[in-house]
This record gives C-alpha cells, structure tokens and sequence, in this order.
C-alpha cells in the first residue's frame, strides 16, 4: 500500500473491526477492505458497487464479476483481476471458463451476448469512449438497453476501484485470502 | 432516476464537495484532469490514463511539495473517479443515440 494512512490510519472503531476480520478470517484484511473501510464519509464507493454488483439485473452475479474481472484486466490492476476472476469461477462453479475470457474473449465458451458485451467494455476502457456503432452492434446481438446500462455500471465501478488499486498499489494477497475474500462477496456482497 | 445514477451523483458531490482536507478547486481540478500543476499534473495524468504505471516516485514527488497523505487520497479518488465518470457518460450518449431496439421504459 502506497500510503500508511489506508494501512494503518483507520479510527479505533474500525481497527477493532479489521482485527475481528482478521481472527474469524483467519486470513490477513486485503487491501480493497482497508480501502473501503477508509474515511468512507469520503470515498465510500461500497454502496455504488454492491448496487452495480448485486442490484436487480438480467446479468447473473456471476457475468457481472466475470465484467469486473475483464475490464480489470484491460486496466493491468492485478489485485482486481485476481479478486474478481476467484469471485465469478466460484459464483459458475467454472474457473476455466473465467481464466478463457481473459485469454481470448473471442474463443471463450461464452454466449454471444455476454462476448459483445465483453468486447464493448474494453473497448470502452481501452479507448476512454466508444461509438453508437459499437453499441448497435451489442443490441444487434439481443443484448437489451437496460442490460446495456447495467454493464456500464459494472464497467463505471471497476474503472474507479482498478485506478485506486493501481495507484495506491494494493499487494495481491495469498491465493488462500484471495479465495476467502471471493466467497465473502458472494455471501455479503459489498456492502 | 435509476439507484446508480443517484448514488453516481452523491458519490460525486462527497468527494467533490464534501469534508475534506484538499482544497476544493485541487479535487475539481483532478476530477476534470485539467489546469493542475506539477507535479500533481503527472500523478492526476497517471491515475486518469495509466494508473499501473503509478510510481513511489510520483508519491514521493507530491508529499516534497507539501501535501498530507489524506490530500493526495482524496485527489486520487477524484481522479478516478472523474475520468471513470467521463467514459460511463461517454458510453451512455453512445446508447442513447444508438440504433437498434428501443428503451422499453
């Protein structure tokens, strides 16, 4: 973590708390918690993403951390990736087809409408922008206006969270914390 | 008005406007990426366009001119979060003058 503040700069209230997690985990806080638990008046990002990432949707939780995963995988932020690939192959029961999107999204064994959509999002976050084309191209492939809406949430979040990750330098964590981290989001979601 | 755009806007309106330590003209000034001056403007540019690319370096460069550790947080999560808001509205003036199937709503 590049600033001691996220690492140690919590109130007393909330050490308390990160040192429960820390004992019913019995797994070190990852950074994306220090983070969140950070002067939340503030920041606070908690609400926006459990809304974009548990909220009523068309998109499963799974296709919506399998998003997270990809968009952070165009922004480089290995924390997110890592987090995000654990939380969607734990949610299909298949890491494999996690770990073949990020490798091509072309070939991987995915429905259509989740691989335009997939490939509107990185475009999006590789270019900063995108084109009405490209998105008449994702609604060519039965992909609704509100499902469109609700991946750019997904997308708006993580290109916040993968920039703080980056900026601050959040640790990829054990594999083993990383996995406890995954099933905590699936349980509790964000919030 | 959707649950995200109301809670995009309140997220919005906090770290702009909200306590802070930074003033508010420097967080507006990294939200919007512009009119900052060195070395904020490399460390804003980064966390805009390049943020893996993010150094110690550039940290270190920001607390030699004074700043706390909780100014820079805030400007960073400025930041990010104005460049990320800028593509989200980029994106959705795409869908809205997109053709294809119509809004149900």
């Amino acid at each position: 973590m590049r600033l001691e503040i996220l690492d140690r700069g919590h109130r007393l209230r909330t050490k308390a708390l990160l040192a429960l997690i820390r004992l019913v985990s019995r797994q070190p806080v990852v950074d994306a918690v220090k983070l969140a638990f950070y002067r939340p008046d503030f920041y606070g990002g908690s609400d926006l993403t459990h809304e974009a990432m548990r909220g009523p949707s068309a998109w499963s939780i799974g296709d919506r951390e399998l998003m997270a995963a990809f968009v952070s995988k165009v922004n480089e932020s290995q924390f997110c990736i890592a987090a995000h690939s654990a939380t969607s192959g734990l949610w299909y029961g298949d890491h494999e087809k996690v770990v073949a999107t990020l490798a091509d999204v072309e070939t991987a064994p995915i429905d259509e409408p989740l691989r335009a959509t997939l490939r509107m999002l990185g475009k999006l976050t590789r270019a900063h922008g995108i084109d009405p084309d490209e998105m008449g191209a994702v609604l060519a492939e039965g992909v609704s206006r509100q499902q469109i809406e609700d991946a750019l949430a997904v997308c708006l979040v993580f290109n916040i969270t993968d920039r703080l990750a980056e900026a601050f330098d959040f640790s990829v964590a054990s594999p083993a914390a990383m996995n406890a981290g995954a099933r905590h989001l699936l349980k509790r979601g964000y919030r | 008005m959707s649950d995200i755009t109301q809670l995009h806007r309140a997220l919005i309106a906090r770290v702009l406007d909200g306590n802070g330590k930074a003033p508010t003209e420097l967080r507006r000034a990294a939200f919007d990426n512009a009119g900052l001056d060195e070395p904020m403007r490399t460390l804003i540019q980064k966390v805009a366009h390049h943020a893996d690319r993010v150094t110690d370096e550039d940290v270190a460069a920001v607390r030699a001119v004074g700043m706390s550790e909780d100014q820079i947080f805030e400007i960073v999560v400025c930041a990010a979060i104005g460049q990320a808001s800028r593509q989200y509205q980029n994106a959705l003036a795409a869908l809205a003058s997109a053709k294809g199937q119509r809004s149900a709503r």
